[in-house]
């Protein structure tokens, strides 16, 4: 390590800020290892065709709530198997009606690699049948138990990534565009038209979040499809945050345009708007990549506490919140607790954009340029 | 400052009068009505559903109904709740106390705990123990509320099965006696309380924390104890007092949210206060009860921003409002 960096010093490259900032992050652990995590999340979801062994909407009712399997390399009698495997299950109702799971140890269904199951398409574009692992009929694999309707979780888990995961990215980016501009133009142009638009932000954000979020999805017409319903979603967290952001970028704009290069521009008869994209905002890019990551969490915690409530994305589609709806009921829970796996999703990647903020607050705060890295 | 305390109510009023409006617009565009329920019932006639929107104004146009509120509720009469049939001041009062009673718990709970915790970790910065304060801290902030009452009901209402499972009342309640009463109320507001101090406590540990390292850097911080105070003295009476006063700021915050802040939470564990209230009000479009928990958890805000930066400006002199 400490070879490599005199090597690099050596032929170092120009010290840009950015670069400097990138190698600050690159000392905090955590925030590297946060953003491994997070790559492994969104290849695991975007490909979730791929990775999980069912559709999410393949269901099979008489495995209804099973429980999860653990992948086996031993059998009953001790003798080790190359192919791992999972044993056939059945089940009998007791007096009260539950079912009780038993697992038959004379049957035995090997894993199959790469092998024919549900269709689905990558990305969108290709249709494929292959899937990493699943096993032969009649067997199912439930490594993380089955739901009411006998869907595999660790399945639906996965394709509900799709929509856990994106909707921050894809909510971030238009409150990022929105906050953006209005804050810079607010915050430039000043005046009446500054008032006007704090003012309008002050009114968004009286009103409790909240409540906010249930009106507003309350204005959705009856008999959405689900990626309607997604996108409304987006656009309902992003007009509630694009607010705050805005304003924070609004008071750095104040003090970035009394700068003498934004004087230089002005004088050399720059128009306003041009400015303001590139010579003002430029400037609030460190911050605004800051909020970005560490607000990305209230649009994943946004979207699952709607959809959990039933107000989000609705059933066969999974989501992570809509997921833990079955959850919400103690009897539920009580037994058939790996219903709330979908929830430690949640908080992984959550902690990990938090950790991922954390870090790059610190890589690009130049407060700490003073301290450590010189 | 007198002047300054003015001109924020003057722009309070006004900025009331246009979320009033918006909040009121976006009700409005949301489809159908309450009474449209009541048209899909074969046993009501259209005429009286008719009778019904006329006795509350709903078949006037927009503007008007607007008007309307709005006079209404500046004398202080803020309607009347069509699923409750009673005045929304009324209804909102019964579920108010509930919803005081959860958030001011939970907030003496975080503050008890988080301020000390987080002095100690301040203390002895980059020790073992600051590493897994900090490390719980982070835990606390990226737990979901709604995942971590889940968990505690899984753990504690199922798995032990030492605490009831949401709501407030047992069913025995209106035979207990009054020990019991409160006894059984206590019970029920463990879960609940524990979840929201959980999440407020983790930031507030950290933000404790930090303010607490600042202020310990400081050159009066080595005058004091250069002048030979007691590490004590240096910590509890010369930084913790201006490391506190960021904090005031968040005690504003969650003032402003006293009223708002748990409704995910109460909509969970089917606890009867304001969030959930507002819940189903919001979904049968209720729409008179929505704007009067609207306004409220609006004025809430107000007051509890305008008190944090009076607070401020009285613990900080340097502070000054023109």
């Amino acid at each position: 390590m400490s070879a490599d960096e005199t090597q690099a010093a050596a032929t170092e490259p120009p010290r840009t800020p950015m670069r400097m900032a990138l190698r600050r992050l690159r000392r905090h652990r955590m925030a590297i290892f946060a953003s491994r995590i997070l790559v492994i999340l969104y290849v695991l979801t975007l490909f979730a065709g791929f990775f999980s062994p069912y559709d999410y909407d393949n269901e099979r009712r008489e495995h209804s709530y099973h429980p999860p399997q653990g992948i086996r390399f031993f059998d009953a009698d001790g003798n080790f198997h190359g192919r791992p495997f999972v044993y056939a299950t059945s089940y009998e109702f007791d007096e009260y009606f539950n079912r009780v799971w038993t697992v038959d140890t004379s049957v035995r269904y090997p894993l199959r690699f790469f092998a024919r199951g549900d269709p689905y398409t990558i990305v969108g574009l290709f249709t494929w049948q292959r899937r990493l692992f699943t096993v032969e009929e009649p067997g199912r694999l439930y490594l993380l138990g089955a739901d009411y309707r006998g869907r595999d979780l660790l399945s639906r888990i996965l394709y509900g990534g799709r929509i856990s995961l994106t909707i921050g990215l894809v909510g971030v980016s238009i409150s990022f565009a929105i906050g953006m501009i209005v804050g810079g133009i607010s915050g430039y142009v000043g005046g009446r038209t500054d008032f006007l638009i704090q003012r309008v932000c002050e009114m968004i954000m009286l009103i409790p979040g909240f409540y906010l979020l249930l009106v507003l999805r309350n204005t959705f017409p009856p008999g959405l499809s689900s990626v309607q319903v997604y996108f409304g979603i987006v656009f309902i967290l992003a007009f509630i945050y694009w607010a705050s952001f805005s304003r924070v970028i609004r008071g750095m704009v104040l003090s970035i345009r009394e700068q003498e290069f934004v004087l230089a521009a002005r004088a050399a008869g720059v128009p306003a708007l041009r400015i303001i994209i590139r010579h003002v905002l430029p400037n609030t890019l460190s911050y605004a990549i800051v909020y970005v990551s560490l607000t990305i969490p209230y649009y994943i915690l946004g979207e699952s506490a709607l959809s959990l409530i039933g107000l989000g994305i609705q059933d066969p589609v999974p989501s992570w919140g809509n997921l833990l709806q079955e959850a919400m009921s103690v009897p539920e829970l009580k037994f058939h607790p790996w219903i709330l796996i979908p929830g430690f999703f949640i908080f992984v990647a959550v902690m990990a954009f938090n950790f991922l903020g954390d870090g790059l607050r610190d890589a690009l705060d130049p407060k700490t340029l003073a301290g450590t890295d010189s | 400052m007198i002047h300054y305390v003015i001109r924020r109510l003057l722009l309070s009023v006004l900025l009331l009068l246009a979320a009033s409006l918006m909040a009121f617009l976006i009700l409005k565009a949301a489809p159908g009505d309450y009474f449209a329920l009541l048209e899909a019932d074969p046993r009501i006639s259209q005429e009286h559903v008719e009778a019904l929107r006329a006795a509350y104004g709903l078949d006037r146009p927009i503007h008007v109904q607007y008007g309307m509120w709005l006079s209404n509720a500046v004398r202080g009469n803020f309607g009347h709740s069509f699923a409750y049939k009673q005045p929304v001041s009324s209804v909102i009062g019964t579920r108010l106390f509930n919803t005081l009673i959860l958030n001011i718990c939970a907030i003496c709970l975080t503050w008890f705990i988080a301020i000390p915790i987080g002095v100690y970790a301040a203390v002895r910065q980059y020790s073992l123990r600051d590493k897994v304060l900090s490390g719980f801290s982070f835990v606390g902030m990226s737990l979901p509320s709604f995942f971590s009452a889940l968990l505690l009901l899984y753990l504690f209402a199922s798995v032990l099965d030492v605490l009831p499972p949401g709501g407030l009342y047992s069913v025995q309640y209106p035979q207990m006696s009054v020990g019991e009463k409160l006894a059984d109320v206590a019970r029920h507001l463990v879960i609940p309380v524990v979840v929201l101090a959980l999440t407020a406590m983790a930031s507030l540990q950290r933000i404790t924390r930090g303010n607490m390292l600042e202020v310990l850097g400081q050159q009066y911080v080595c005058t004091a104890r250069a002048k030979g105070l007691s590490e004590r003295q240096v910590v509890y009476k010369h930084a913790l007092r201006n490391a506190l006063n960021p904090l005031i700021t968040i005690f504003g915050y969650e003032f402003g949210a006293l009223l708002s802040g748990s409704a995910l939470l109460e909509i969970i564990l089917d606890y009867p206060g304001l969030g959930s209230l507002m819940y189903t009000a919001v979904r049968s479009q209720d729409q008179f009860l929505v704007m009067g928990g609207f306004m409220m958890g609006a004025c809430m805000l107000l007051v509890g921003n305008l008190l944090a930066e009076l607070l401020l400006a009285w613990v900080d002199p340097r502070i000054s409002y023109r």
